[in-house]
This record gives C-alpha cells, structure tokens and sequence, in this order.
C-alpha cells in the first residue's frame, strides 16, 4: 500500500479481465483449431481407419438402436431410423461439451501452469473437438437421408395417429444456425463447468450420475407422440405427460436441429427456449470467469 | 516497450487435498513457503510482499534455494498466476520456459510439437514452418523430427525444447532453472543461441543456480527467501550475499575471458 502507482483494487476480478479472456481466446483460432484437431488425430493414431472409428461407432449405435427401438414401439425404419440418428448426433454433441467440459481445464493443466493462454483456448479447443467428431458422425446422416429419402421428403407420420411432419424441404438449412447456436452454448457450458469443477472436483461424478437419466427423458428413442398416444389424441388429458419433455431442456436444443435435418415439423418456441438458456448460460459463464478466472491456475 | 510492474503482490495456494488435522501447528520450516491454517483450506504462503518494477533491456538474475518461490514469482511475473493479493500489469509478449519437457505431447512428432509450442507462444503457422529448418538443424534431430516424441530420448526432447525455444522472438523471456539441467556439451552449443536470444529480448528474468550461466546473461539479480525478496540490487553483490562469496573467485580463466570480453561489448 506503499508505491503511489498501485491499483486500489485486485484488478483480475473485472469483466473487463474477462471479455479480454474471451476475446483474445476467439482470436487464437490457429492455436484451439489446432489443438482440437490434433485431439482427434491422437485419439486414432495408430488405428487402421482413424478418425472413421468415431463415424463407425455412431453409425452401429444409431442404426442398431433405430431397428431395435422401431419394433418395439411400432414405427417405420424409413422414417425412425434418421430421427434416432440426428437425436443421438446432437446428443453426444451436448454430451461431449458437457462431460469434457467438466475435464477441460483438468486435463490441461500441464499447459495452463506453463504456458500464459487465455482460459477460452481450452474451451474452445474442447468445443471444436465436439464439432469435428460431429461432423464425423454426420456422415451416418447423410447416408441415411440419400437412402431414405423417398419416404422422408414427402409428409410422414412417425407414429400412426402422430403428428404430421411436412418432409425435408429447404428447411433442412436452418439445421445450420441451429447448430451455431448449439456450439455458442457448447462454450458457455464448457467454461462454466470448466471452472467449478476445477474447483469442486466432485461436479464431473454428479454429472455422470445424472446424464444417463436426462438421456432416457429427453426424445431421442421415443418421441413426443408417444406421449400423446395414451391420451387418444385428446392434448386437455395428455399436456402434464408433454410436460415430462417440455421441461427438459436438452428437449429443446435436439429438436432445433433434428427438426430441420428429417424434416419434421418446426416449432419457434424450441428457437426460444435455447435463446434464453443461451442468455442465461453465458451470463452464468461469465460471472464465473469474472470471479474465478484467476484462480484457475491455482486450483489445476 | 515492454515491462512488468507487481504491487504488494502475493500469491497463496490453497491445498484442498491436504488434511489440515496433520498441518494444525502451522509449520515453517527452512524449505518451502509458510503454510496458514486460518480458513478451512489449508493454504501455502508462496509469495509475500512482492513489489517490482522491470521494464526493457533488464537483465535479471533469480537465486534462492528450493522452494523459496523462484519459479512462483517467475509465473507471476509472466502472468500464468494473477497475485491473490495485490496487482500485477505485464505490457509485452511472454515467452516462459519453466520446464523444457512440459507442453510437449509424447505421442505426435518433434514436427507437430513445435508447432504447438510455438502456437501457444503467439506465433502463427506460417512463422513456425519458417523455423522449422532452422530447429532441425541446429538440434541434429534431421529425419527424426518425423517421429513421436517417445522414441526421443531425454537429450533429444532437451534438444527440441531448446531449438523451439531459442527460435522464437519474445518480447519478455522467462527462463526457470530446467534450462541449465542441459549436458555440458551440447550447453556449449546452445550457449551463443541463448546469449543471442536474450540480447532478442527485450526483458529476461533467469532463475538459475549455475553462476556462469547468469554471469554471462544477467546484470541485475533477485534473491528470494521464504517467499520473499530478500535482496534486489547488482548482480555481483547479491550472488556474493547469497553464496557468502565472489562469484568470481573459483571460474575458470577461460570463463573470465570470455565474461570480459562479453562486459566489453563489441567482440561478439
């Protein structure tokens, strides 16, 4: 409290200090764009097919899933097939962002005591990762579609007395900033459960524990018309059971995007929903990195 | 124009792990920082009272023995930490090499490591493609840049981590005592490319425990104790406080030599 020129205050809890972190990290895309890939080579170094093991991998889940799940629930493989597809997809895209973003600043440790890089490189090198393997496994999708798609582009009915779906249409573009938008929230998420789980290392179990559960809840291997069903069709008797899938809000981000890639039929307030999880999550991200950005070094 | 300027700083690390049952007398010892058990977390006192002002064409020494908080203040200084208490402003770019190994991946190749390393360091793709030739070669790795680096061994890693190192132009240059673990031959080699790279930079602070090394690059130096500056003035008389002798006394005429003619400036 001696020299004149001191701060009055600890200037690393600021927003200021936290845009800049934000900011700075964006603008390094070389260093996460090549941190993330390099994640992936790495994962399948040495194995025969590389990379192609990720879209492989989806492709035996999806499509061993797709036939199980449509036999036991009565619904069309031409059309089931490319709706569990694309939820399981996005699903282990919100998946990967959430549980590796648990273990994001965890895992490099290493580089964050040794080396001075904005906190968001990590984020984003774990968000890219998620991207590329996406991008991997959409490559079942795209299968799926060129297979399917006599069924898909006309109007189909998942389920007999289901909802009417229009078919793919040029609507199939929206997917594009629907996804965008799923990235932007995949950082927010990133960083925010980066931070508290550096800190509370017991955050990635309790999120393990429950992820499964949310898997099961959400509308991945069943749909929405499965919950009308009961109700002949009735939606007065049936509204608290569309309530088990209205108020999940993982319900919402996959429907933005598979929505548009199987040509279902669309709805805003799903866009609505993510919008304000999106404003909310990212102000929860960065009170965070405004509170505990500096501590992060300490706490790896 | 580069500098650092840490106010009233200190940096404190809370041991979350630790059973504070087994620290309750709070212990200080000769090695290490002070360990508070105030809160519930016990913490370790690793800096105290830090107050310095560098700016450009300072040369600074770092001496202390283990665990006085060398390589803690070095990671304040390149903002890794931001002092708990305190502020620190830090105008430059930082090239900090703690530990040659770290931030190098075992499993991708010398090629693909430099690449990162040099990412990280605020480089670009194209200026590290650049440098590439110039590492290969003054390492002598050749072909075996190609490989994963776990079929280097501990020479070549060390190698590698001083061609990425000294091909860079930072502005600020931190450089931690793994520096000087290097074999003497090839020391004698990477001499000149780091006596070159500092005169590059326009900031370096060196901890280090080889005095040879921070005669011939340092002018002013620091002596950490328990955490705190015990002494910051010329080199020479802090080395001579610290060691409790002339620094100059036992070096070879040969290193005499060449420290003068380094001190008369024009030789090189």
């Amino acid at each position: 409290m001696t020299t004149q020129d001191a701060p009055p205050t600890n200037p690393s809890k600021s927003f200021a200090r936290a845009w800049e972190d934000i900011r700075t990290g964006v603008r390094s895309t070389e260093l996460w764009g090549h941190l993330g890939w390099q994640d992936i080579k790495q994962r399948y170094r040495r194995s025969v097919i590389g990379p192609l093991w990720i879209t492989l991998g989806m492709a035996v889940t999806a499509i061993g899933l797709g036939l199980l799940y449509s036999q036991l629930l009565g619904q069309q493989i031409s059309t089931f097939l490319p709706y569990i597809t694309v939820g399981f997809i996005v699903w282990n895209f919100i998946v990967g962002c959430v549980i590796e973003g648990t273990e994001t600043f965890i895992r490099n440790e290493g580089l964050i005591k040794h080396l001075p890089a904005p906190l968001t490189v990590y984020a984003l090198r774990t968000v890219w990762r998620q991207t590329l393997m996406m991008l991997h496994n959409l490559l079942v999708y795209v299968v799926l579609v060129a297979i399917f798609f006599p069924t898909l582009s006309e109007p189909y009915r998942l389920q007999d007395g289901g909802h009417q779906h229009p078919g793919l249409s040029w609507l199939v573009l929206l997917a594009i900033p629907a996804f965008l938008l799923l990235a932007f929230n995949g950082v927010w998420v990133t960083l925010f459960f980066g931070i508290i789980s550096t800190r509370y290392r017991d955050i990635p179990q309790v999120i393990n524990a429950f992820i499964q559960l949310v898997f099961f809840g959400t509308p991945i291997v069943w749909t929405t018309d499965t919950l009308l069903r009961f109700s002949g069709g009735d939606p007065g008797t049936a509204s608290w059971r569309v309530l088990i899938a209205e108020l999940n809000p993982m319900y919402h981000y996959v429907e933005i995007i598979r929505a548009p890639l199987i040509g279902n039929e669309q709805s805003w307030h799903h866009w609505a929903v993510v919008g304000g999880f999106t404003v909310f999550g990212w102000i929860l991200a960065v009170v965070a990195l405004r509170n505990f950005r500096a501590r992060i070094p300490y706490w790896v | 124009m580069v500098s650092i300027d840490v106010w009233n700083a200190s940096v404190d690390f809370p041991i979350f792990d630790a059973k504070s049952r087994s620290l309750k007398k709070a212990v200080l010892g000769k090695v290490g920082g002070h360990i508070g058990t105030e809160g519930r977390v016990p913490v370790i006192e690793a800096l105290k009272d830090i107050n310095l002002s560098l700016k450009t064409g300072d040369r600074v020494a770092l001496v202390g023995h283990n665990g006085a908080g060398k390589s803690t203040l070095l990671r304040l200084l390149s903002g890794i930490y931001e002092p708990i208490t305190g502020g620190s402003k830090i105008v430059g770019k930082i090239a900090p090499v703690f530990d040659l190994g770290v931030g190098m991946d075992p499993e991708i190749s010398g090629i693909e490591n430099i690449m990162i390393r040099g990412l990280f360091l605020g480089m670009n793709r194209k200026e590290m493609e650049k440098r590439v030739d110039d590492i290969a070669e003054f390492s002598e790795l050749g072909d075996f840049l190609q490989m994963p680096l776990r079929a280097y061994s501990t020479g070549m890693r060390v190698r590698l981590a001083l061609g990425i190192v000294t091909s860079i132009d930072p502005e600020i240059l931190i450089l931690d005592e793994g520096i000087g673990a290097v074999d003497a031959a090839f020391m004698d080699k990477a001499r000149e490319r780091l006596i070159d790279l500092v005169k590059r930079s326009g900031l370096l602070v060196f901890a280090s425990h080889q005095d040879d090394l921070l005669l011939e690059m340092c002018d002013t130096a620091i002596w950490m104790d328990g955490g705190r500056m015990k002494m910051h003035g010329g080199l020479r008389e802090v080395l001579t406080a610290y060691k409790g002798r002339d620094p100059y006394e036992n070096l070879s005429p040969e290193m005499l030599e060449r420290l003068g003619v380094a001190a008369g400036g024009e030789a090189r």
